[in-house]
């Protein structure tokens, strides 16, 4: 029964870091506090559901098929919507309240747009419904999939961005937007094309998601709200930092639905939040700045 | 200047007179819309209050409203009225000073995190209460309290959230607070604990915000988790503060009437996409009208008076 | 010599790898006027950061009128009595200077409001030589009176201990001399200054003692004439490497 609830937990916090892995880009370096973020992950989850039950394509396709119409919506959208706050901004502080409002219209814009067509009823579809057993626990064959599939992209997404030319340029953004300019890297282009990333990240999760988790149009504020959590937890910009604290959310959610009650996870979420605010709120993996 | 400051005060007093005789002479519908402008002036003053000075964007109003709204739908029919309104302010003061101490002291993105989930944590722990312990979701609201009541009580926190700010902007803590805009760690050497002023603030903004919710209650006389704790309060509110302008206590009501309006007439005339209409009003403010109709006045003030010095 | 108003021992602070303060200790007596030196990246703006509730010590132990104030909030110290200014100024813009004044008398040590407030920030305001501008806003004033306006913000607090942060640089010979004149008179009554600084002139005619800091290191303290003869001190302005920006003026 523990490892059972451990190895869903585990799932469930994989799935947690892949998409705060997106909104760490997006946070870290576009420096964009994109509060609409969790609505591409439903938009992800209901493009592959109409992919599976409309025309029968699996969404193993859908995963390979979204995430780039995401990552060119989300480039359009910090090009048209988003570059013009950050020309306009003045510091820092003057972005993020910016972009906090401007994402907070789109939350709203898309929520509508999902609600408008699928109305607010749950949705799931049965795609490898089969039950696994794994050293005498029954794991559901999509959940290990979608687990698989999210280390896979995760590392992948590691890799491109430490052993690349374009991925060390995306780092040098975050740590410094001015020093990065100086040394002739295109910082305006390096944004977008993180902003991008992360949606392109969030829409892969989505995908993921949809093959095991019920939801509805009303969903995307609390995949925010926990991407939040755990980017903020991990550290911003810190993408192990991002990984452990997302499993760690992962994990104590699912005990908590389990053991306690399931109407008391968003409660967890907000305790462990709580406990890194008070206790370490640079972040788990943060420095100290200066 | 005394003669002027008198002068605005007749007419401010002139102005609630007129207002607290509208019930009179308008119909029911009529009535409603000046509830529902009446409520939104208190939630989008009180908003600015905090965000304002301080530009911290508070996500969470409608947490606060619904635990008011709440507050009275559990208590009005066993207590008397001023009692339930007591309560409220009881308990949205102490939720409001759990999450200012947490996140108050630290950057400001921390409270935009905290306040942006902390309506559906609300509504999640009022849910799982209710459908545990007290076996019921959704409460009928029976309170004998007229609509032009309501009106009346709405008018005067309305007078009151502006008093309060009007003794805010003269005392210590309004020095305080423009100081702390200007230049947090100045503040701080100057011997002001930002923290507390923060928190302070923080509270007596909210406490506005729950009896507003404590009041409006009764209009609806059945209400659950998913009615009171509708984050579209939040969002309203928000883009009204903005539209109107927050640096100035009068600015927010400039942005309510407009948009209440507009809204009454969207939500008529779109029902389903409402939420839509709404999000794409909010972005052509913030892009278009970033410091308000009061900004946008002002700014425009200035420039004339520079053109005319420089011709 | 008269009681020992602030004490400082085995502070330390770090910053990731680097050690910007390391085991740094010495006394600053009452009415006493002593330089905080040292050439640039040396450490004396962060222990004046670390003096005045801006950064928290790693370790260390920092005594100011018998209360140890190490980690103390800003706000706590500025109200035991201890004021600063900084480095580059920072007026409070969208106030008034009579307003800036205000702030530091509201929430100081005397904690006045309304008409005496009004009154003293006015006094405060002609100390400094700013009688002329109490309703203009600070951007509407010069650099150097800019710095004049912090120092009342500062003085407002009725503080025992000054810290003044390169409060002289920039100055021209007679707004060098008038400073000198202001900051000794300051003295006089009976206020006791550390002050980092470059201007050695300054240093000569105010300083009554001096301590020399290197690579976050006490390295040398003593007389002020003692004290910039000395080799090592020498050797760390001018340097091995050809860092001698401070040195200019040595």
């Amino acid at each position: 029964m523990l490892l059972e609830v451990t190895l869903s937990g585990a799932t469930l916090g994989g799935m947690y870091a892949l998409v705060a892995l997106g909104l760490t880009l997006q946070y870290g370096v576009a420096r964009i506090m994109n509060l609409s973020y969790g609505e591409l992950l439903v938009a992800a989850a209901f493009a592959a559901l109409w992919f599976y039950t409309g025309v029968a394509v699996s969404p193993l396709v859908g995963l390979i098929v979204v995430p780039p119409l995401a990552f060119a919506l989300s480039f359009g959208i910090y090009r048209v919507l988003l570059q013009p706050l950050v020309r306009r901004a003045k510091t820092r502080d003057a972005l993020e309240v910016d972009s906090i409002l401007a994402t907070f219209g789109l939350l709203f814009v898309i929520q509508g747009v999902m609600l408008a067509i699928f109305g607010g009823a749950y949705f799931s579809y049965s795609f490898l419904a089969v039950p696994l057993q794994i050293a005498g626990a029954t794991v559901a064959a999509n959940r290990l999939l979608a687990l698989v599939l999210a280390v896979v992209i995760g590392v992948g997404l590691y890799l491109g961005l430490t052993r690349t030319r374009i991925g060390t340029a995306v780092r040098a953004v975050a740590v410094d937007p001015v020093a990065a300019e100086l040394v002739a890297i295109d910082v305006r282009t390096a944004s977008a094309l993180a902003f991008a990333l992360g949606g392109a990240l969030v829409a892969a999760s989505g995908v993921l998601v949809s093959m095991f988790l019920t939801f509805n149009a009303n969903l995307g504020v609390v995949f925010t709200l926990k991407a939040l959590v755990v980017v903020i937890m991990g550290g911003v910009g810190n993408l192990l930092g991002a990984l452990i604290a997302g499993l760690l959310l992962g994990l104590v959610e699912n005990y908590v639905a389990v053991f306690v009650d399931p109407g008391l996870t968003l409660a967890a979420t907000y305790a462990i939040f709580l406990i890194v605010l008070l206790v370490r709120p640079q972040g788990i993996l943060g420095r100290a700045s200066r | 200047m005394t003669v002027r400051d008198g002068l605005i005060g007749v007419v401010c007093l002139a102005g609630v007179a007129l207002l607290a005789g509208l019930p009179f002479v308008v119909a029911d519908y009529g009535l409603s819309l000046a509830i529902n402008i009446m409520s939104y002036t208190v939630l989008a003053t009180a908003w600015s209050l905090f965000s304002g000075p301080t530009r911290y964007v508070s996500l969470a109003t409608v947490a606060f409203f619904g635990i008011g709204a709440y507050t009275t739908a559990v208590f009005v029919e066993a207590l008397a009225w001023p009692l339930v309104l007591l309560i409220a302010m009881a308990v949205g003061s102490v939720v409001a000073s759990l999450v200012g101490l947490a996140t108050l002291r630290l950057s400001g993105v921390y409270f935009v995190i905290f306040s942006f989930g902390l309506a559906e944590l609300v509504r999640q722990l009022v849910t799982w209460f209710e459908v545990n312990k007290t076996r019921t979701l959704g409460r009928y609201v029976f309170a004998d309290i007229t609509a032009a009541q309501i009106y009346w009580q709405l008018l005067a926190l309305a007078v009151l959230v502006f008093a309060i700010g009007f003794l805010i902007g003269r005392s210590r803590l309004g020095l305080a607070l423009r100081a702390i805009g200007d230049d947090e760690t100045v503040a701080r050497h100057s011997g002001i604990d930002v923290t507390r002023a923060k928190v302070a603030l923080f509270v007596l903004s909210t406490v506005f915000m729950t009896l507003t919710g404590a009041i409006m209650a009764p209009r609806w006389t059945y209400i659950d988790p998913a009615i009171a704790f509708n984050p579209v309060v939040s969002f309203t509110v928000l883009i009204m503060a903005l539209l109107g302008g927050v640096h100035r206590l009068y600015g927010p009501v400039l942005g309510v009437v407009p948009l209440a309006l507009l809204f009454e007439y969207l939500l008529a005339r779109f029902p389903n996409h409402f939420s839509i209409m709404v999000g794409l009003v909010f972005i052509v403010i913030v892009y278009l009208i970033p410091r308000g109709v009061v900004g946008l006045v002002e700014d425009t003030v200035r420039q004339r008076t520079a053109a005319k010095g420089a011709a | 010599m008269s009681r020992t108003l602030l004490e400082i021992d085995g502070l330390t602070r770090r910053f990731g790898g680097l050690v910007a303060v390391d085991a740094l200790g010495f006394t600053v007596a009452e009415h006493e006027i002593v330089g905080l030196l040292g050439p640039n990246g040396s450490g004396k703006t962060t222990v004046l950061n670390l003096l005045s509730g801006v950064l928290r010590p790693d370790a260390g132990r920092i005594a100011f009128r018998g209360h140890a104030i190490a980690g103390l909030p800003a706000h706590r110290i500025a109200r035991l009595g201890m004021a600063r200014t900084f480095q580059l100024v920072r007026p409070l813009a969208s106030l008034s200077c009579h307003d800036n004044v205000r702030t530091g008398l509201a929430f100081g040590r005397r904690r006045a409001w309304g008409a005496a407030a009004d009154a003293e920030a006015g006094r405060l305001l002609d100390r400094v030589g700013l009688g002329g501008v109490r309703g203009s806003l600070p951007g509407e004033l010069t650099y150097i009176d800019q710095k004049r306006l912090e120092l009342a913000r500062a003085l407002a607090l009725q503080p025992d201990l000054l810290l003044l942060d390169e409060w002289l640089a920039g100055l021209n010979p007679t707004e060098l001399d008038a400073g000198i004149e202001l900051v000794r008179s300051l003295n006089g009554q009976g206020i006791t200054i550390l002050l980092v600084e470059h201007v050695m002139d300054a240093i000569r005619s105010l300083c009554h003692r001096c301590v020399v800091m290197n690579a976050g290191r006490l390295i040398a303290a003593g007389l002020p004439a003692e004290v910039l003869a000395d080799r090592e001190v020498v050797r760390a302005y001018l340097g091995e490497d050809d860092n001698d920006r401070g040195g200019g003026h040595a």
